[in-house]
């Protein structure tokens, strides 16, 4: 095992870290924009858009992440009118393509938990807020959607930590994340353990990380239904 | 779409290889998943450690990093043991790769699935049971599967639901499964949007069959109504 090459190329790994990060991050901030507004039309309405959400929820929970990026990045370019437009100059970017699929990915899950949690919260709070005389829209503001987000914490915990690994699927394509900079260090010096270990301790401690995040969170935010029960 | 239906039997193929690779790791995964469970229910101390090592180290480890890992360090170790007895160079198949990597993986999430399943039946049923005179193997097989089966399927089919889109990163190391396939086709015809919507497609169709069919096996064995019961 030659874990000192690691060592000599840690500034490397560190740039993966970061790339990994900024990924997942930018990724699921993109796709919690895109839930929330998705997951309250879907509990709340049964019309067309909500029918609309609930196929491309279906669609991207029901296929790979990888085919979605391929898809994207390897797919777009078939077609003319794509090369020649303004948007080629995103689409033809590997880290464009993948910030687009795994925010479209991460979208589409917390579009789910967003919909269950919003639907778990009892009609009485929500009638007693409507009580003290408050507007649709201060319900939704003040009541629903602050209590349904922390209810959610625990489920949007597990796809924070899901997103982390998805995102593993940017060093297919070229990408150099965490696993994008090990497979460069094997390459390079001809090795086959040592950048996937390392790459591999490196998720597991980041993962660890969130774990323990989102459940001071949980305590932070749901010690309140801890007592009740 | 010519070029759909002239390669269609190319990427039957694939889709086959790829429901194999799924249901032999899911195999694997299962009966890891059986002997996790039983280690951490019945274990002494080192065995529950080896188990709790095991699910915590693999599911903080994303799946492809498990499957590089596996392929290209065992293809290293299999080099070194063949010079060691004197064989020249043995290829490690990329399909047991994948079935090891992922069914290693899902094997870790089905031993929490089943060690809860098991946790709720209420042990009084397998006291009540022992206590007229049944065998360990018989409280097993007449009164803990049964109950443990229903508890455990919804978490079983979400494990398989997961497991079943793992298989597409399998195609890195070079499978020719349904998405290294149609990758290869896509790219040789310049109709990699086409391709890659037929496997997009065909992995919905297999989700959606699946989710059929766990659906009538959760109300196969659903707890009855106390009317239809009797």
């Amino acid at each position: 095992m030659r874990f000192d090459l690691v060592a000599q190329n840690w500034e490397l790994f560190a740039s993966g870290v970061w790339m990994t990060l900024q990924l997942t991050a930018l990724s699921l901030v993109i796709g919690f924009c895109i839930a929330l507004p998705f997951g309250l039309i879907r509990a709340k309405s049964n019309g067309i858009g909500s029918k609309l959400i609930n196929a491309y929820v279906y669609a991207f929970r029901g296929t790979p992440l990888l085919v979605q990026l391929y898809l994207i990045y390897y797919g777009l370019s078939q077609f003319e009118a794509v090369r020649g437009s303004f948007a080629w100059v995103i689409l033809r970017d590997a880290w464009w393509c993948a910030l687009i699929a795994f925010s479209l990915n991460s979208g589409a899950y917390a579009t789910e938990i967003i919909r269950g949690a919003i639907q778990s919260v009892s009609k009485g709070e929500l009638e007693a807020a409507k009580s003290l005389g408050m507007s649709p829209f201060q319900v939704n503001r003040l009541v629903l959607i602050p209590i349904a987000l922390r209810r959610s914490l625990p489920q949007y915990g597990n796809e924070v930590v899901f997103m982390l690994h998805g995102s593993v699927v940017a060093s297919i394509i070229t990408i150099q994340d965490i696993l994008g900079v090990g497979r460069t260090l094997n390459a390079r010096y001809y090795l086959a353990y040592e950048g996937f270990l390392t790459a591999a301790a490196l998720y597991m401690s980041l993962a660890f990380v969130l774990v323990y995040t989102f459940r001071q969170l949980e305590t932070r935010y749901l010690g309140y239904l801890r007592v009740s029960r | 779409m010519q070029n759909l239906i002239e390669y269609a039997p190319l990427l039957v193929r694939g889709a086959f290889t790829t429901i194999m690779l799924a249901l032999a790791s899911l195999a694997l995964a299962t009966v890891l998943g059986g002997l996790g469970a039983a280690g951490k229910i019945r274990g002494g101390l080192l065995v529950r450690s080896l188990v709790l090592g095991y699910t915590t180290i693999v599911r903080g480890v994303p799946d492809l990093v498990l499957i590089l890992l596996i392929y290209f360090g065992g293809q290293r170790l299999i080099n070194i043991a063949g010079k060691a007895i004197g064989v020249d160079y043995l290829e490690l198949s990329k399909f047991w790769a994948g079935v090891a990597a992922i069914g290693f993986i899902y094997g870790a999430y089905l031993t929490e699935t089943f060690r809860g399943a098991y946790m709720t039946v209420p042990s009084g049923q397998r006291e009540a049971a022992m206590s007229i005179g049944m065998r360990p193997l018989q409280v097993l097989r007449a009164v803990t599967l049964p109950q443990l089966t229903r508890f455990a399927l919804p978490g079983y089919a979400n494990v398989w639901q997961v497991l079943i889109k793992s298989t597409a990163v399998v195609s890195v190391i070079g499978l020719e499964d349904l998405v290294g396939l149609a990758n290869d086709a896509g790219k040789s015809v310049r109709e990699p949007f086409l391709f890659f919507s037929a496997v997009f497609f065909t992995y919905l169709f297999f989700t959606w069959v699946s989710q059929t069919i766990f659906n009538a096996a959760e109300r196969r064995y659903a707890l009855k109504e106390l009317g239809d019961a009797v």
